[in-house]
């Protein structure tokens, strides 16, 4: 029998469709009774029991079907009759539940049928004008159940079996009810069941859950409207700030407020609901919660594994597990989002997660920035975009749903990833900036010569001479004057103050000024080349009075040091390392991060061995004089511009960053003093112990995460100048003008300082100014980061080549869940989780006092040597991370009984 | 949203259907008086109309003609109303022109055209009502219209065609399947001779699974065969009780 089903369809564009499909109306569906003789059995199929034996029930001794409708189909036992209707429910509801009931279907010792009831002659019927389609379903439901009982009782045996309905839904069981039908809630006929008296406790979960689910259901609050928000931020009620998600734990965000209050600059906020649809990097309005709300930023790791939306039945577990045990004085102001001032969003990088139905249309995308949420996709072209990287936009996030929509997307390399996710700008430079470079052959014109001393009479080596002079040393720090060939204002300079700065990569560098200027005519070359440049230089700054300490001392050496390069050089390391002397004696910091370098294969650019870099003693020696020179240029143009001079300033950071280091140190009974930068250093200086030589370096790495970020600045907006990490009141940047665009800008201050320049409006104007400064900020972080990012890709590429590998490593800090560590030898940091999928979770203690986790009998704390086993996590979809697992000491995990439980659908 | 299944783990397609079935043809022939033979068919909701003239003289270009047999002459359309939305169109589109070019060669196999040279036969199929399957509701049309018209063939030409889903062979795609973009093969056999009067396949389809799709197309073709033969029975059987009188 053929009937049609027509239905109005709206298209993508909008348009209205009519679609008629055919619908075919069968015979030959089989009831699945084993009993059964009037409907031909399809072999092979699991089939239900002739006599169900199942579970014996009080409400209903004779033997029984069940037929649950699709809120009950969770909870379910044996001989269990599935309904089309129902499964293609459940299949647009939850893919998780349908792909776990497809798998019990598929198993035939649960006795579960599934009945084609849709295309069953009888069993069919038509959605009725006016009703809704979960009422026709309902309907279908019982129809089936009405046709079940009555073709079961045509079957011949001694007792007839009954089918019931099991529904939660009160209307549809009422008209079962009327119908003649037998129909339980599913509470009724679980607690019913004589033998298995657990299953009532599985039942209390989900009668809770039996709260109708509706389609449309509301997950977030409504976003406030800007005008509302913009009266509420001016009245005080709301906070203005930056979002910033949590790298570590995509349930927690902070927000910056933007503003002077200054006990709530920093807002927490937890949970799903309260981040409210904000994304990284958006600006959004915050409310304040009630003091008895405030929550304690939480040192779990946590990351959105969850493979579909409709997982959020772990959510609220997961935001207890935030919860658990915070000490008062921990608490931190809390909010949550009311309102997006303004979205940030930006094209985002990452890879494609396929839904678990195989022809479902909307995918979930996971970003490679763990900070990003998954954005849902809505895509035919899966199997092709699976395991490429995409790029996506995101065009909007309606409220009832769990991950915001996107638009499409195309591939792109690891590299441009990486690029792009940290936001430097990387393309070629336009036709307009190469435009402004000098012709080529270039030499130097008699105007040029107006303003600059003729040097080239000196011996002048690359690492400049120290020369005699009124019984004091002149020290010339020699910079290619790069401004001389970026003038203020054109197309060049733009595009380079939009760079702010070179970003060096594993493999690649990503060029600041096109590569004319920085590796020709601004870099030291051959003879003639060299001769040119240091032409060019602006030379030169006279640190005569600040030398009386050396004085002495060179004087002694200054017998031989006639015009010999090799006596002059070491005469200039000698002194370098006085400079350092007393640096470090005003309690500049000697801190250590790791820093990896790679062997590339010439071929195949693949990363073959990796080591961590060592510097040598004249990278110190130069770096001393640079650090003069910056620092006397610093006080030129503070002098000279004391409003609008570009400078550099490392904020100390306030005494709590400390706590973690202070902590860690005293657990191996070594005390850090962290009042000043003088007593950080002698106190590093001094933590040693004789059995653990690497400790030093450890806590020095520990004390470089304490640090603030050191930033740009221009003179006349602030007043604080000090940089902490050098020790020195005044610090600016001059010495690398080919890769960092404020040296640039500090070259043009100074050359107008000693009239060799002139200055122009944007030069003098400090709002311009910091702004500009607010970009250099911004890009150094980034490239920062996307080196960092680079390091680790090739640190994967590394581990895909050498496997699996034991190595020794450190731990750098305890978390509530895991343990990071670091490897030494590839200065490769890690996280251990304890917890594993599908494994027992082993007991975790966490110690906030002493930082220290126990794992069952095992306990860490920070600095302890363990042995990891590093390997390559392809499994991922984000694909490739690297993954560690605790190798020494061994865990053990407790045997956990898993109680065997007749439901097991769930 | 989860996308349709195109076929359920109980073997069911999305309309109701098993893997190997037809959708339900109902055909009839001498539709038109005026035209030498017609037919009207119906594949499930794919309805198409199809009328032959001749053969006759050579009209048009006369240089045309071919000194040994009859030229047979096509085309197929799709009625402005055929499809969800209106059509600009009936025919001369690139697909229309394609599918025309496929009926024109599956007919030169059939039709026993030496035994007309220089002259030329006409066959014109108009899709009513489109829903998969377009071409295979033509050649089936025009098959019955040819007989109808009395034109002899060497057999029936019945077509059908297949697909294949999750490892299954489908017979007779209906729209939805034919969307989803799978691997989509039309066979038009002569189903006596088992010989192939045209073949034809979309998207990719691996090597080792292009057996078993052709197979599964020939049995829905010779299923074709069997209603169009009682089709033209029952025909024969109304028009001689009819000339009886």
């Amino acid at each position: 029998m053929l009937t049609s089903r027509t239905f109005l369809k709206r298209t993508r564009a909008g348009a209205v469709m009519k679609v008629v499909r055919e619908h075919y109306l069968r015979e030959d569906i089989a009831c699945g009774a084993a009993a059964c003789e009037q409907c031909g059995q399809q072999p092979g199929e699991p089939r239900l029991e002739a006599q169900p034996s199942g579970a014996a029930s009080s409400l209903c001794p004779a033997p029984h079907y069940l037929l649950p409708d699709t809120n009950v189909l969770l909870s379910v036992i044996t001989n269990v009759i599935v309904l089309q209707t129902v499964l293609q429910e459940v299949r647009k509801r939850s893919a998780p539940v349908y792909k776990r009931i497809r798998d019990v279907i598929a198993n035939p010792e649960k006795h579960f049928y599934s009945f084609t009831n849709e295309h069953h002659r009888e069993t069919y019927i038509e959605q009725e004008q006016g009703e809704t389609s979960n009422d026709r379903n309902d309907k279908a439901i019982r129809v089936a159940t009405k046709w079940y009982d009555e073709h079961l009782k045509k079957i011949n045996s001694e007792e007839t079996i009954q089918v019931i309905l099991l529904t939660n839904d009160r209307n549809n069981k009422e008209k079962a009810v009327q119908e003649g039908l037998i129909a339980y809630t599913c509470e009724e006929y679980i607690k019913s069941l004589i033998a298995n008296p657990d299953l009532v406790d599985r039942l209390a979960c989900v009668s809770d859950e039996g709260k109708e689910i509706e389609s449309g259901r509301i997950i977030f609050s409504e976003h406030l409207p800007l005008s509302k928000l913009q009266q509420g931020i001016k009245s005080g009620i709301y906070f203005q700030g930056t979002f910033r998600a949590n790298r570590d734990n995509y349930l927690e965000a902070t927000v910056w407020v933007h503003g002077d209050a200054e006990e709530n600059k920093e807002i927490i906020i937890q949970g799903l609901k309260n981040l409210n649809r904000a994304v990284h990097e958006d600006l959004v309005a915050v409310e304040l919660l009630a003091k008895d709300q405030w929550v304690a930023p939480s040192s779990v790791v946590l990351q959105d594994e969850g493979q579909n939306e409709d997982d959020d039945e772990n959510e609220e577990e997961k935001e207890n597990t935030l919860k658990s045990s915070v000490s008062k004085n921990m608490l931190r102001p809390s909010g949550r989002v009311v309102g997006i001032i303004k979205r940030n969003w930006r094209p985002f990088c990452g890879m494609l997660s396929k839904s678990q139905i195989k022809e479902a249309r909307r995918h979930l995308f996971t970003p490679a920035d763990r900070r990003i949420p998954r954005i849902r996709i809505e895509t035919r072209q899966a199997s092709t975009l699976e395991g490429q990287r995409i790029i996506v936009a995101i065009d909007g996030w309606p409220r009832n749903s769990r991950y915001p929509n996107d638009s499409a997307g195309d591939k792109e390399t690891e590299t441009e990833v990486l690029l792009l996710e940290h936001d430097v700008p990387h393309q070629p430079f336009s036709q307009a900036v190469l435009s402004f470079l000098p012709k080529m052959p270039w030499s130097i014109t008699e105007e040029d010569m107006k303003f600059r001393e003729d040097l080239r009479y000196l011996c002048v080596c690359s690492v400049d001479p120290p020369e005699l002079e009124n019984g004091n040393l002149e020290v010339g720090v020699h910079i290619a004057d790069v401004s001389h060939f970026i003038r203020p204002g054109n197309a060049l300079d733009q595009e380079s103050a939009k760079r702010g700065t070179t970003v060096y990569l594993c493999e690649k560098r990503i060029d600041m000024v096109p590569e004319l200027l920085s590796s020709n005519l601004c870099s030291l070359r051959s003879n003639v080349d060299r001769y040119f440049c240091m032409w060019y230089c602006h030379i030169v700054f006279l640190f005569k009075a600040s030398l009386t300490y050396a004085e002495a001392q060179m004087r002694i050496d200054s017998a031989n040091m006639k015009d010999n390069i090799t006596t002059s050089l070491r005469g200039l390391n000698k002194l370098a390392k006085i400079l350092k002397k007393r640096r470090v004696d005003n309690g500049a910091l000697t801190l250590s991060s790791p820093e990896v370098r790679f062997h590339m294969d010439s071929e195949t650019h693949d990363p073959i061995d990796l080591q961590t870099k060592e510097l040598k003693e004249t990278n110190s020696m130069v770096e001393e004089f640079m650090l003069l020179a910056n620092i006397s240029v610093a006080k030129k143009i503070h002098k000279e511009f004391s409003e609008y001079a570009l400078l550099r300033k490392h904020p100390a950071p306030p005494p709590s960053n400390y706590d973690i280091l202070v902590k860690a140190a005293k657990s191996k009974n070594l005390e850090i003093k962290t009042d000043s930068a003088k007593a950080l250093a002698d106190t590093l200086d001094k933590a040693e112990s004789p059995e653990f030589p690497y400790l030093n370096t450890l806590l020095r790495i520990l004390a470089t995460r304490c640090m603030m970020q050191a930033v740009y600045f221009c003179s006349g907006m602030d007043n604080d100048f000090h940089h902490y990490g050098l020790a020195s009141p005044i610090y600016t940047h001059f010495t690398s003008p080919i890769r960092r665009y404020a040296d640039i800008i500090v070259h043009r201050l100074l050359a107008v300082a000693i009239n060799a320049d002139s200055t122009y409006p944007e030069l003098t104007d400090k709002h311009k100014l910091a702004d500009l400064c607010k970009n250099l900020n911004y890009r150094h972080k980034m490239a920062q980061y996307a080196q960092r990012a680079s390091v680790a890709f090739h640190t994967q590429l590394f581990f895909k080549n050498t496997g699996v590998v034991n190595e020794e490593a450190y731990i750098l800090f305890v978390r509530k869940n895991a343990i990071v560590v670091l490897i030494p030898k590839y200065g490769l940091e890690g996280t251990v989780f304890f917890e594993e999928k599908d494994k027992p979770k082993p007991n975790l203690s966490y110690n906030d006092e002493v930082p220290s986790l126990t794992v069952e009998n095992t306990t860490f704390y920070p600095f302890d040597k363990v042995k990891v086993n590093v390997m390559l996590d392809a499994s991922n979809i984000q694909h490739q991370k690297i993954r560690m697992a605790l190798v020494e000491p061994k865990v053990r995990h407790r045997l956990y009984n898993a109680k065997q439980h007749i439901i097991q659908v769930s | 949203m989860a996308g349709l299944e195109l076929l359920s783990d109980e073997g069911y397609r999305v309309d109701g259907r098993r893997a190997g079935e037809l959708r339900k043809v109902r055909a009839r022939m001498g539709v038109f008086a005026k035209a030498d033979g017609s037919a009207y068919i119906e594949q499930g909701n794919t309805k198409a109309l199809a009328v032959v003239y001749g053969p006759h003289e050579m009209r048009g270009s006369r240089s045309k003609a071919l000194h040994d047999r009859a030229l047979v002459n096509c085309q197929y359309s799709m009625a402005t109303f055929s499809t969800g939305e209106r059509k600009r169109r009936p025919h001369g589109d690139r697909k229309s022109s394609e599918l025309t070019l496929h009926l024109k060669q599956t007919f030169e196999a059939a039709i026993l055209t030496q035994l007309y040279p220089r002259s030329q036969i006409d066959i014109y199929v108009q899709i009513l009502q489109a829903d998969g399957g377009n071409y295979c509701a033509c050649v089936n049309a025009a098959t019955l219209a040819t007989i109808d018209a009395g034109i002899p063939m060497r057999d029936y030409v019945c077509a059908s065609s297949a697909g294949f889903i999750e490892d299954t062979p489908l017979a007779d795609l209906n729209y939805v399947e034919e969307a989803a973009g799978g691997p989509q093969v039309a066979l038009a056999l002569l189903p006596k001779s088992d010989q192939i009067a045209l073949l034809e396949m979309n998207s990719r389809l691996h090597e080792d699974h292009l057996e078993q799709v052709i197979e599964a197309a020939s049995k829905a073709c010779k299923d074709v065969y069997a209603v169009l033969d009682q089709v033209v029975r029952d025909h024969v059987h109304e028009v001689t009780t009819l000339l009886g009188e």
